[in-house]
């Protein structure tokens, strides 16, 4: 029953907060909101059983994302134009319902191969296991993120030089 | 009883508020963030699938490397926009035409 309610107050603050992040005109309030939804889904994780991903959901989401784009914000000087529609928002709308539509009517009409739940237990080890295991883990893909971060904070760098 | 369901719904909402966003908008910031939205209904679906089909920390992990790719993605996108902003005083990403054959 506690999970039950904890899941809907997540989900609820996660939907009103996205929605308010893409419908105010206010960009800086959109960022902290943004950062409110980013905390919600943390919480969804949680009641997922995942508590690793959530841990790094609050420190990567919350703690980096969240700051840097609060920084690009305050840097472009934007805040005083608000944030106005691009030149075709009612098709947007349209578009984002038409998918929203189809995609729920096929998760509705998907009989999907459930297994039971199981109960939730600390994940950091089997993720770590799952992730670094020479046999069957995910070394490679590891090492190719990591390759991908060090050139996403070079180009970073090299797009923002001053010449 | 919450199931799959439930969440592939909440991800499926999230998506596609992420998705308006990142069509309806025209400063180039929002529209990022917009972006992020989508990723976090994404990983809300990975999450769900590797708890009620799969079993075990699969879907977990791909979840992970979406954040690590979720980081780059900002981390280039911003300098891209700063850069922008820095040439054209602008962040509307209706302003910003110069590839337009």
């Amino acid at each position: 029953m506690a999970a039950e309610i904890a899941f809907w107050v997540f989900a609820v603050v996660s939907v009103a907060s996205a929605l308010s992040v893409v419908l105010l005109r206010n960009v800086f309030r959109s960022a902290l909101l943004l950062v409110l939804a980013f905390f919600a889904v943390a919480g969804v994780f949680i009641t997922l059983g995942a508590d690793f991903l959530a841990a790094v959901q609050v420190l990567i989401y919350v703690g980096a994302i969240g700051v840097l784009l609060l920084l690009g914000i305050m840097l472009t000087r934007e805040v005083h134009r608000g944030s106005p529609a691009s030149r075709w928002p009612i098709p947007a709308l349209i578009g984002a319902l038409a998918l929203l539509g189809a995609m729920v009517w096929m998760i509705a009409k998907t009989a999907w191969p459930k297994i039971s739940p199981p109960t939730p237990e600390p994940t950091t080890a089997a993720l770590a296991q799952r992730l670094f295991n020479l046999d069957t883990g995910f070394v490679l893909p590891f090492e190719i993120a990591s390759i991908l971060l060090l050139a996403a904070i070079i180009g970073a760098i090299v797009l923002v030089r001053e010449r | 009883m919450i199931g799959l369901e439930h969440y592939l719904i909440l991800s499926a909402i999230l998506f596609c508020i992420g998705l308006f966003g990142a069509l309806a908008k025209a400063n180039a910031i929002i529209v990022l963030m917009s972006i992020e939205i989508m990723l976090q209904g994404v990983n809300i679906a990975l999450v769900a699938f590797s708890r009620f089909v799969a079993g075990g920390v699969v879907g977990q992990t791909f979840a992970l490397f979406v954040m690590t790719v979720a980081a780059a993605e900002v981390a280039v996108g911003l300098a891209m926009i700063i850069a922008i902003y820095r040439f054209k005083e602008t962040v509307d990403v209706g302003k910003i035409d110069e590839m337009k054959g």
